[in-house]
């Protein structure tokens, strides 16, 4: 009875615990301006299912997407031993759903298997960053804090999966030995050789099994509570995030409506634009001022660093490195975030995304390439964000550099975006080739 | 010298063109891209397309301006263009230009301007497919090794990866993909307005990072469909002092040399 308080407070107060998180983190994507991306549902439901259920991006890296998706897989499905567990929890039962018989034996062995999948692909990524130092896991942006959170996402993976197989071990030995509580149940393709490395005394037995049971439960829902925190926040928000993207093809930009509306006055002098918001910017300049669907990209990210790998300014060792674009778009959301918490909302530090977090010489590096979208495997789009900020650049504080305010004025005057007569632009039919 | 009509002449005549051809501001007024120009005008000659140009009233798209965070100006660029293009009743339009092609088409409609916009490269392949220009010969090209340098406004931008490829198909040469192609296309560098300004601070150009998958390729011809493609890949050639060993080509020029129009 006691065992059953303790699980049903715990399991509470880490709901509750999740719940203000998750109300933070929505009020911190809400900081982003109103964006409607609900046409098309069809499509969008098409996208999720598509790119974020069926990891139809991962595989353009056969390596790490096929292991992604073991982990991924085993992550879902032993989620259902998770459900078992709670109810067991609650009511101080043991194995509730053994009463489904065979079916039982065949779940409970493909939990085993993916276990011991999921294990192999932890063991594969820990690999990957610490023995091989992949490039791609390494860049200005990578400070201690994402290479840690990395890691303790995969070791809290190893022990959450060692756990549940030792437990599993545990539960069939009692079960062989005839312990009362411990009825035949379930079929442990894996756990059967750890049996052998596991004490005979009963009640040491009973130990293990309850001490791995309780370190599993209790080391989810802890985990649940690290999500928020952590770049693995994606495995929820990769499902919005899928939702919400781009439709359009990628080339297209934004055709800003403001604008729209004061170039119509200055063509046509009777066209009386709508007045501008007080608040309005031409651009962005700080997190306010991107959409919310660009804020959701930021709590997204995994980090995994397909798009800088792909970048050709960050190939060729200029300083822009998309995933840093995504990494400061959520760093200072979360700034802005304390600073609501600890000041109120009004309260404004004096900082902006742009300068303090992303430099000029980052958003001038960028040739507008779309490599970036076209490899993130959860369709985040740093781009739209470096446009916005060039955007603010040019029409807030007409600081570009010289040349490409030449090409401005040259457009300007002479309708190309060079110094050339727009009298000769038809004179390529009249020469001899 | 190659008759080229303007829309002014031909509706002055009475006539409607069936298609316009948007030249650009690079294919207008780069030496290097003019002969792309010619040559793709030469071709739609051939083929008898009614074709029209708008001439000295064509005018920058404002793609660079927009890329380059300069919203007001593309959009006043893009605004007097489509009157001047809605004036005529322009329906269809075919480019050169991977950049003017991904704003007309795509940027236009939402301010007015809604056209069939194609690629020069799709209206290529059009010709091929109804035998009105000679696929074989390959005289040319015959055994030439030729590889593909995809632009990112065409290829990742607008999803247009076959058209070029299938006219290069008909050529009896080898064509070898680079090592980054289609979606994984590496970019010459000279998108996002990069091309009117000095590159940031790096290790290296980004044409000449592009130019080590031609060199790796092993090709002698490198097939471009944009202008600025063109320019980029043309100095990483000259970085490499290749000139002798490879050639840039664009699509049209390929396509006019190997039906014996240039």
């Amino acid at each position: 009875m006691l065992a059953q308080i303790i699980f049903i407070l715990a399991l509470m107060v880490a709901i509750a615990a999740f719940t203000i998180s998750i109300k933070k983190i929505i009020r911190n994507i809400n900081l982003g301006k109103p964006i409607d991306r609900t046409d098309h549902q069809p499509e969008r439901w098409k996208n999720m299912l598509k790119v974020a259920l069926g990891q139809s991006k991962m595989t353009a890296r056969p390596v790490a997407g096929i292991m992604h998706i073991l982990v991924y897989v085993g992550f879902i499905i032993i989620n259902i031993e998770v459900l078992e567990i709670v109810i067991d929890g609650i009511f101080g039962t043991h194995r509730v759903f053994s009463f489904l018989g065979s079916f039982y034996n065949f779940l409970i062995a493909s939990f085993e298997i993916l276990a011991l999948l999921v294990l192999l692909g932890v063991f594969v990524f820990l690999a990957r960053r610490l023995v091989l130092q992949l490039k791609r896991f390494s860049g200005v942006e990578m400070t201690a804090w994402p290479k840690s959170d990395a890691i303790y996402i995969l070791v809290i993976e190893v022990l959450l999966m060692s756990a549940f197989l030792t437990m599993n071990a545990a539960d069939y030995k009692l079960q062989q030995a005839g312990a009362s509580h411990y009825a035949l149940a379930g079929s442990f393709p894996v756990s059967q050789f750890i049996l052998p490395l596991l004490p005979t005394d009963m009640d040491t037995l009973i130990l293990i099994e309850r001490f791995c049971w309780w370190f599993h439960i209790l080391g989810i829902l802890a985990f649940l509570n690290y999500l928020p925190f952590s770049k693995h926040f994606h495995i929820i928000l990769a499902f919005p995030n899928t939702w919400y993207a781009k439709l359009t093809p990628k080339g297209e930009f934004n055709n800003m409506e403001t604008v729209s509306h004061e170039v119509k006055a200055m063509l046509n002098p009777s066209y009386t634009p709508p007045a501008l918001d007080a608040n309005n910017k031409f651009g962005a300049k700080d997190v306010q001022d991107l959409n919310w669907v660009q804020l959701m990209n930021a709590y997204t990210c995994t980090e995994c660093g397909r798009c800088t790998s792909s970048c050709p300014a960050n190939i060729t060792g200029k300083l822009l490195s998309p995933r840093k674009i995504m990494m400061d778009t959520r760093d200072r959301m979360e700034e802005i975030g304390r600073n609501i918490d600890k000041h109120g909302k009004d309260y404004h530090d004096g900082k902006s995304l742009l300068d303090d977090y992303i430099s000029r010489e980052e958003i001038w590096a960028c040739t507008t390439c779309n490599a970036c979208v076209e490899a993130c495997p959860v369709n985040i789009d740093p781009l739209s964000i470096i446009l916005d900020l060039r955007r603010y650049a040019v029409m807030e504080e007409s600081n570009v550099t010289g040349s490409l305010n030449a090409m401005f004025s040259n457009i300007e005057n002479n309708g190309a975006p060079w110094k050339y007569s727009p009298a000769d632009r038809f004179n390529w039919a009249n020469k001899e080739d | 010298m190659i008759q080229v009509p303007t829309i002014a002449e031909m509706m002055a005549a009475g006539e409607e063109p069936e298609i316009l051809f948007w030249v650009g501001c690079a294919g207008s007024y780069d030496e290097r891209a003019q002969r792309v120009t010619q040559a793709f005008a030469k071709i739609l000659t051939h083929c008898h397309i009614k074709f029209a140009v708008l001439g000295t009233e064509e005018n920058c798209t404002g793609d660079p301006a927009k890329r380059a965070g300069n919203e007001f100006l593309f959009q006043m660029q893009a605004m007097m263009n489509i009157e001047v293009l809605n004036g005529y009743h322009i329906k269809k339009i075919v480019t050169a230009c991977p950049h003017c092609f991904n704003t007309i088409k795509n940027e236009y409609p939402n301010l007015g301007g809604h056209y069939e916009v194609i690629h020069h490269t799709q209206l290529i392949q059009e010709l091929i497919d109804a035998g009105k220009l000679k696929a074989e010969n390959g005289e040319p090209f015959k055994g030439k090794k030729i590889t593909y340098h995809d632009p990112c406004y065409l290829g990742r931008a607008n999803g247009v990866y076959e058209a070029p490829r299938k006219v290069l198909e008909v050529l009896d040469a080898d064509l070898v993909e680079m090592k980054r192609c289609k979606q994984n296309g590496l970019c010459c560098g000279a998108g996002g307005a990069q091309m009117f300004k000095e590159p940031e601070k790096g290790k290296k150009d980004v044409n000449i990072e592009r130019m080590n998958d031609v060199l790796e390729s092993k090709a002698s011809v490198v097939a471009v469909g944009c202008p600025f493609c063109m320019t980029m890949m043309k100095d990483g050639v000259k970085h490499f002092e290749k000139e002798q060993e490879i050639e840039v080509l664009d699509i049209a020029e390929i396509t006019a040399r190997n039906n014996n129009l240039i």
